[in-house]
């Protein structure tokens, strides 16, 4: 059955008016959960606010678990969905650099859409940063084209790499974020009496 | 639907309410068009775009936006640049409706001025973007929409992220303490 756009079940003409849509609830909800705060963001990094860690790692164990559902019942070829490939040295160094950008700037691409949109002018600066960036980064292409494209591993799953199967990796996602949540809500009330000026 | 109070006047989703709505846009994504949801990817057409209008023949030959013109299509004519200006519209909505919508204003923290708010939003995007790139997009197209479906890549990513962002935590403390 699915999925449905590449099955031809919905025609691919749709696929843009499908794309608005998506995004329209993926917006929200990324708003509508503090994501449009900066503020609300770096606090995973130290400790006063960890709804990042909440949404994140809930979403994604959500999405493992209906993945193995649709699957077992036949419902998704998961060998047609787009399963995102794997260049190892690029994309760790890629991920650093993200990082790196993240603990500046307290937003990612994704959240500043956001956090424009509700009129924070830092967000805007933010997003002309990563325009500025991915410019600077195809100027200088010659010099890394090479590096850019080494590492690669075809579209390499978990299991490929690592060994442990879709099923156990689901299953140890949801043991360590339900430890993390109760961990992290320990830390939270710690770290909050501390911080008077950021009202939760 | 369950809420929490936050910033004194607003409010926010219950976060774990947030991130099974969240998972389960990431499944109907997948299952309706075989692709998760991204945000870089809509920037990165953009700055081809820009550079194609400006200086199209700089554009043709240079080794990395070329690769995004090669059908010659508008690189804007993409799927994640209607779903980003979903996300804008999506995030508008959500501030209409819990009130958050105001001026253009600066948020930062009370210890650094706005203008050292803004250089760090700026500088720190400029990093992101060059780091998405090189990691095949960002927290939301490659460390959430890959791990998801059990991508190493994804996971890499994922993981590359945040243990970076604890490992400088400390020395961008004054920035957000």
């Amino acid at each position: 059955m699915g999925p449905l756009i590449p099955n031809g079940v919905i025609a691919s003409g749709w696929d843009f008016v499908i794309a608005i849509l998506i995004g329209l609830v993926f917006g929200f909800i990324l708003e509508a959960s503090g994501f449009s705060s900066s503020r609300n963001i770096a606090g995973v990094f130290y400790g006063y606010n960890f709804v990042v860690l909440r949404v994140f790692f809930t979403a994604v164990i959500v999405a493992n678990v209906g993945f193995l559902y649709l699957d077992y019942f036949g419902w998704l070829d998961l060998s047609k969905v787009y399963v995102l490939p794997t260049y190892f040295g690029p994309m760790l160094l890629g991920s650093i650099i993200m990082g790196l950008g993240f603990i500046i700037g307290g937003f990612c691409p994704g959240t500043t859409f956001t956090a424009i949109a509700i009129g924070k002018k830092d967000a805007l600066f933010f997003f002309i940063g990563i325009f500025i960036g991915i410019f600077l980064f195809g100027e200088g292409f010659p010099l890394y084209d090479k590096f850019y494209a080494s590492g690669y591993m075809g579209n390499a799953t978990i299991e490929d790499v690592l060994g442990i199967s879709a099923q156990w990796f689901t299953v140890i996602m949801t043991v360590v974020a339900l430890a993390s949540f109760w961990v992290t809500a320990e830390i939270e009330k710690k770290v909050r009496k501390n911080r008077k000026e950021y009202k939760f | 639907m369950s809420e929490h109070k936050n910033n004194g006047s607003t409010k926010y989703l219950n976060p774990y309410f947030g991130g099974v709505l969240l998972g389960l846009v990431l499944i109907a994504t997948f299952f309706i068009t075989g692709r998760g949801p991204g945000a870089s990817g809509a920037v990165k057409s953009l700055v081809v775009e820009t550079v194609d209008v400006v200086a199209p023949s700089h554009a043709e030959s240079n080794g990395y936006f070329s690769r995004f013109l090669a059908d010659g299509k508008s690189p804007l004519n993409s799927w994640l640049v209607f779903e980003s200006m979903g996300i804008f519209f999506g995030g508008l909505l959500s501030g209409v409706i819990f009130g958050r919508i105001k001026k253009f204003r600066v948020e930062h923290n009370p210890n650094i001025t706005s203008k050292t708010r803004l250089i760090a939003a700026l500088v720190g995007g400029m990093f992101f973007g060059i780091g998405t790139q090189f990691g095949r997009g960002c927290t939301s197209g490659a460390a959430m929409s890959g791990t998801a479906v059990f991508s190493f890549g994804g996971f890499l990513v994922m993981v590359g992220i945040f243990a970076t962002g604890y490992a400088l935590a400390w020395f961008f403390r004054k920035l957000w303490l």
